[in-house]
């Protein structure tokens, strides 16, 4: 037998929030470039579990290692430096400031100048890179555009773009479908397909079946802070996960990780 | 100079595409409404008096205006961020009190009163940002408890009274001129060119526009929204008493009630100016372009002969069209 390479792996998470107890020994693991949903209703854990791998939050318990090593984040910099970036349900996007400031909102690029006395930004490389992502992205849309101006779907594309503007190997993405009007879905899963083309690994966090069910190449199925489930997809039934989401029980072999 | 330079020279170069005529033409009269009643007034102004067009009368204007562009200047980032400073009126006072008061023996040079004027707004500045930061006090609540501390402060340090007889070095920070040029003038350049240059170039100045903007979304992207907040009031502060040392050497002497209302007076010419009453949106030069407005349009009545109580009404009707025209072309 052989590990097959893992890019992140959470192990025997635990989590509470005073009397609440929100993730009780939870493991989780990320292969590179791929989709994996994270399934669960209201108050399973999810968010709170992927919280803690964008180091929002720090685990009362457990371990996290990236590509082999063990890591702890402090800060969701911390996290993001390692290339884990998440993408979040609203987008966290400043509508007053165009795209490529966007973009590199918080990680500006700059440069030294007046003989290294100012550091001031620099947007002929912020520019040329934001086209880029857009480009990786197949989104045509000008990088000196208000995001007031943007559509919610071309909106979610610069949220995308700011992940692989700085290399993420990790994209997690929180309910990606619930800001959207029902067509641009489609447009959505393109995304996420394109970004396993880019050889991106991404985390789905949904309720919704029938979008993780056409994605995802593993789903984990959370139900009150513990994995109940988890599946290459297609080897479950909609109706069976939908039934561990709501009566689920801890799973034995899940939690020895054997899968 | 073609539109679209006049255009990027008014608005920078982050103005967003827009798309439709309709958008269009509002955008235009939005951008250059102000500059058309600017040089509406201006040329009234020099048709219809025969003091308003000379070098001296417009050195003076900018040299009045300077005082409160100062104020205004701080302002503009503070209010970009969506808060709001009262203070800084109060802090003209303070720091004209206590630099004028290094200032009074013959001796005295001009650097320390000045050092120490600017300190008190500092001060008052990290004062603002604590309340608001720490305390999570509303900007507005914060500094106009700060503002009456400081006007408090004022009085109590120079018992009341002015502080009159000050050094000739000191007087050359408000009166001294440089060549043909007021000092204040080149102080009031280099301050906006500086500000300018922070807002527009520098991840500090796109941070401010950020939390303006989305406080929560600046925030979760690893922006360090306190240091902003930290910074505007630091910069609205020393500004502040910039412009109470300023006033002080300008008028050889310090009045503890000083700046009395001036707060008032910036915020219009910000407003006007065209920033965002709520952040995220505004500029240096569109304060600029307020502040000489209000300072061109004062001069002119005065020149006029319009008595003052003409004057405020005036005032609050130029502060209404601009407010007007903004909401128009933001619509």
């Amino acid at each position: 037998m052989y590990a097959r390479p893992t890019l992140v792996e959470l192990s025997n998470i635990w989590k509470s929030f005073g009397a609440v107890r929100a993730l009780r020994g939870v493991s989780f693991d990320v292969r590179p470039g791929e989709t994996h949903a994270l399934v669960g209703d209201n108050g399973a854990g999810k968010t709170t579990l992927m919280k803690i791998l964008s180091g929002v939050y720090r685990p009362d318990r457990g371990e996290i290692t990236v590509a082999g090593e063990k890591v702890s984040f402090s800060r969701p910099r911390d996290s993001r430096d390692l290339g884990i970036e998440m993408i979040y349900q609203d987008f966290a996007l400043a509508e007053n400031l165009d795209i490529r400031s966007n973009i590199f909102l918080g990680r500006e690029r700059r440069r030294k100048t007046m003989g290294g006395l100012l550091r001031v930004l620099d947007n002929r490389y912020m520019d040329t890179e934001t086209r880029r992502v857009l480009a990786s992205l197949d989104v045509d849309i000008d990088p000196g555009l208000k995001v007031r101006r943007l559509s919610a779907g071309q909106r979610q594309a610069v949220a995308i773009g700011r992940a692989l503007a700085f290399d993420a190997k990790l994209v997690i993405m929180d309910e990606p479908t619930a800001n959207l009007a029902i067509g641009k879905v489609e447009k959505l899963l393109e995304l996420t397909e394109r970004l396993r083309d880019l050889g991106i690994a991404v985390i789905l966090i949904s309720h919704r079946m029938d979008e993780v069910f056409s994605v995802a190449d593993r789903l984990t199925v959370l139900r009150q802070g513990q994995v109940v489930g988890r599946f290459r997809s297609g080897e479950l039934s909609e109706s069976r996960i939908s039934n561990l989401i709501a009566r689920g029980l801890p799973d034995p072999m899940v939690r020895r990780g054997d899968l | 100079m073609t539109h679209a330079a006049l255009r990027t020279f008014l608005e920078g170069r982050d103005i967003g595409q827009e798309v439709g005529r309709s958008r269009r033409v509002k955008n235009l009269i939005g951008d250059y409404g102000l500059v058309a009643i600017f040089v509406v007034c201006f040329v009234v102004l020099s048709a219809t008096t025969s003091g308003f067009l000379t070098v001296d009368n417009l050195i003076n204007v900018i040299e009045q205006s300077s005082i409160i562009g100062f104020l205004a200047i701080g302002l503009t980032f503070v209010m970009l961020t969506g808060g709001i400073d009262l203070s800084v009126g109060a802090v003209v006072g303070l720091a004209g009190v206590v630099s004028a008061s290094f200032a009074q023996s013959a001796g005295a040079g001009g650097l320390l009163p000045l050092a120490l004027g600017l300190t008190v707004g500092l001060l008052v500045g990290l004062v603002n940002s604590g309340l608001i930061i720490r305390g999570g006090v509303l900007p507005f609540l914060a500094t106009l408890a700060v503002l009456t501390i400081a006007r408090g402060l004022a009085l109590i340090y120079s018992d009341g009274g002015p502080t009159t007889g000050l050094s000739n070095p000191f007087q050359v920070l408000g009166a001294g001129m440089i060549g043909p040029v007021p000092v204040l003038v080149v102080m009031f350049v280099a301050v906006v060119l500086v500000a300018e240059f922070v807002l527009r170039r520098t991840a500090f100045g796109r941070h401010v526009y950020a939390v303006g903007g989305n406080v929560e979304s600046a925030r979760t992207v690893g922006v360090s929204v306190n240091r902003v907040l930290l910074g505007v009031y630091l910069i609205c502060g020393l500004l502040a008493g910039l412009a109470g040392v300023v006033l002080a050497a300008r008028v050889n002497g310090a009045d503890p009630m000083a700046g009395n209302g001036y707060e008032l007076e910036a915020i219009s010419a910000v407003v006007i100016g065209g920033t965002s009453f709520f952040g995220g949106s505004g500029s240096v030069r569109g304060t600029v372009l307020g502040v000489m407005l209000l300072g061109v349009v004062m001069n002119g009545l005065n020149l006029l002969d319009v008595t003052s109580y003409y004057q405020q009404v005036v005032q609050g009707l130029v502060l209404v069209l601009a407010v007007l025209l903004n909401r128009w072309k933001s619509g």
